[in-house]
């Protein structure tokens, strides 16, 4: 079935076509088909399907691509409200204990 | 080939050194030259390199790898479920053999090499501190940094004669590629998103159709995640079960064992359906819950579940305390379904930080809000009975 797509008109996914050289470093990273190419540059085809991992933007050799990336994680929205875990993604408890240098666990 | 006795009573020198497994990305790194512990389980022998003798693996899961997994799925040791970073040898690998770019988190590491069957492979373990390579990259923790100092650390330049690595394209968050080429003169390719599509993508000379650089969140991977969510969701289940039980039977009408009985066995029950909407129905179910938002989905399956039970027990709605407790059972359960369901935005794989926000703004209050109110309407409730 078609990928289903999160909140719309939301994400801060921004490209600067006249930077673009048409590498296409960004097509190849994104896991949600946000890009395509066009004759020259990429553009956007799939804003909303953008989840702001910010894979583009870091990989992008010319500073064409720019996103505010993050985690989509309530549970780290929370933790960061609550001023726990510095503010990371689930894996909630281990984390603020002692042993909190020893690993954050895995995620998700 | 090797049993690990041996290797440990011929071994010339300490091989523990990085053996501290406390991630604490050590500052050395980029100069010490580190090796990862042979005497790990799942180590079947070892190779000699320029680098020292490095830990040789096979494709092939034992019961011990698998289980582990299993465990960590249920949240059993996941936080302490990794291997030592640095270079592994999938089976005889040459100087001309791919490196493959893993996480240490050990489910991450597993997958990679029981995926690579009949193939000979470096396999470079980053120290993510035993977190998947996705998560990691979210945090930067599988980076540039991070790699640019294991390629040093791992002798990685005197192993092999190229200069390629192939990432998983998940990794890509936490990676520049130009920026590692500058820095250490490797290539990055990114590979698949999944690793079984890493014989298809080797055999056609290292490109990824456009199917494999989508993730997408099959049923298959929604099932995986529901036991870590049932565990994490259990502890608040007894705790607030346990009060709600309590509370019915010495606020309630008749005796404490009578009122527990009924009214609180009935609560236990609620939360019971509260918590298994949150965390099984909301992971299954999610592609074809409506609203686009966690929470509506969250929401959705709880009023739904509410109103089913509701009408198995048969609740008295004649008389005020009926009418109340109906109702407050109609926003605890979605509060609570809709909370679980909004946290689940952290696994899913399509969710965007400005997006959860967004949802949270109005969502989260709405939670708070319709619990507090639905627990203060069964406490007046069950007083009145």
């Amino acid at each position: 079935m078609k990928n289903p797509v999160y909140l719309k008109d939301v994400v801060t996914l921004e490209l600067d076509e006249t930077k673009c050289t048409g590498c296409g470093m960004c097509l190849t990273v994104c896991p949600h088909e946000v890009f395509k190419m066009n004759s020259k540059h990429v553009m956007i085809q799939n804003r909303d399907a953008c989840m702001e991992c910010g894979a583009c933007s870091l990989n992008c050799p010319v500073n064409a691509v720019s996103v505010q990336s993050g985690v989509g994680c309530a549970a780290a929205v929370i933790n960061g409200m609550l001023g726990r875990n510095g503010g990371e993604c689930c894996c909630g408890l281990a984390t603020d204990s002692p042993t909190a240098q020893k690993g954050g666990g895995c995620c998700c | 080939m090797f049993n690990k006795e041996n290797i440990m009573e011929n071994l010339p020198f300490q091989v523990l050194q990085e053996q501290t497994g406390c991630g604490c990305v050590t500052a050395g790194a980029a100069s010490e030259k580190t090796v990862p512990d042979l005497n790990q389980p799942f180590v079947t022998g070892f190779v000699e390199t320029k680098a020292g003798r490095l830990p040789r693996v096979s494709s092939e899961l034992l019961m011990r790898d698998r289980w582990g997994s299993i465990k960590a799925r249920w949240g059993v040791g996941r936080m302490d479920y990794m291997v030592d970073p640095g270079l592994y040898a999938l089976g005889t690998p040459d100087d001309k053999s791919p490196v493959f770019v893993s996480a240490n988190y050990k489910m991450s590491f597993d997958v990679l090499r029981s995926k690579l069957a009949r193939r000979a492979a470096w396999i470079l373990a980053l120290d993510t501190r035993g977190i998947n390579v996705w998560c990691a990259a979210g945090k930067g923790t599988f980076g540039t940094e991070e790699l640019v100092a294991r390629i040093e650390s791992s002798g990685l330049k005197q192993i092999v004669s190229h200069r390629k690595l192939i990432l998983p394209q998940l990794g890509a968050p936490g990676v520049a590629a130009h920026t590692v080429k500058k820095i250490s003169g490797f290539n990055v390719l990114y590979g698949p998103v999944l690793a079984e599509d890493l014989p298809a993508y080797i055999d056609a000379g290292f490109k990824a159709t456009a199917q494999m650089r989508i993730k997408n969140f099959p049923l298959k991977e929604r099932i995986a995640l529901i036991p870590i969510e049932l565990v994490e969701a259990l502890k608040v289940f007894l705790i607030a079960a346990a009060a709600f039980f309590i509370l019915s039977g010495i606020i309630g009408p008749a005796g404490f064992r009578a009122n527990a009985q009924s009214l609180g066995l009935f609560a236990v029950a609620a939360l019971f359906c509260a918590f298994i909407g949150g965390s099984v129905l909301n992971p299954l179910l999610l592609p074809y819950l409506p609203g686009r938002a966690f929470s509506v989905k969250g929401f959705s399956t709880g009023i739904v579940m509410a109103l089913v039970l509701l009408a198995l027990r048969g609740i008295d709605l004649s008389a005020w305390p009926g009418r109340v407790e109906a109702a407050a059972w109609l926003l605890i359960i979605p509060a609570v379904s809709g909370y679980l369901a909004m946290n689940f935005t952290g696994a899913s794989t399509y969710t965007s930080l400005s997006g959860v926000k967004r949802e949270m703004r109005w969502a989260l209050p709405l939670e708070i809000a319709s619990g507090t109110i639905g627990i203060v309407m069964w406490i007046a409730a069950v007083f009145t009975y």
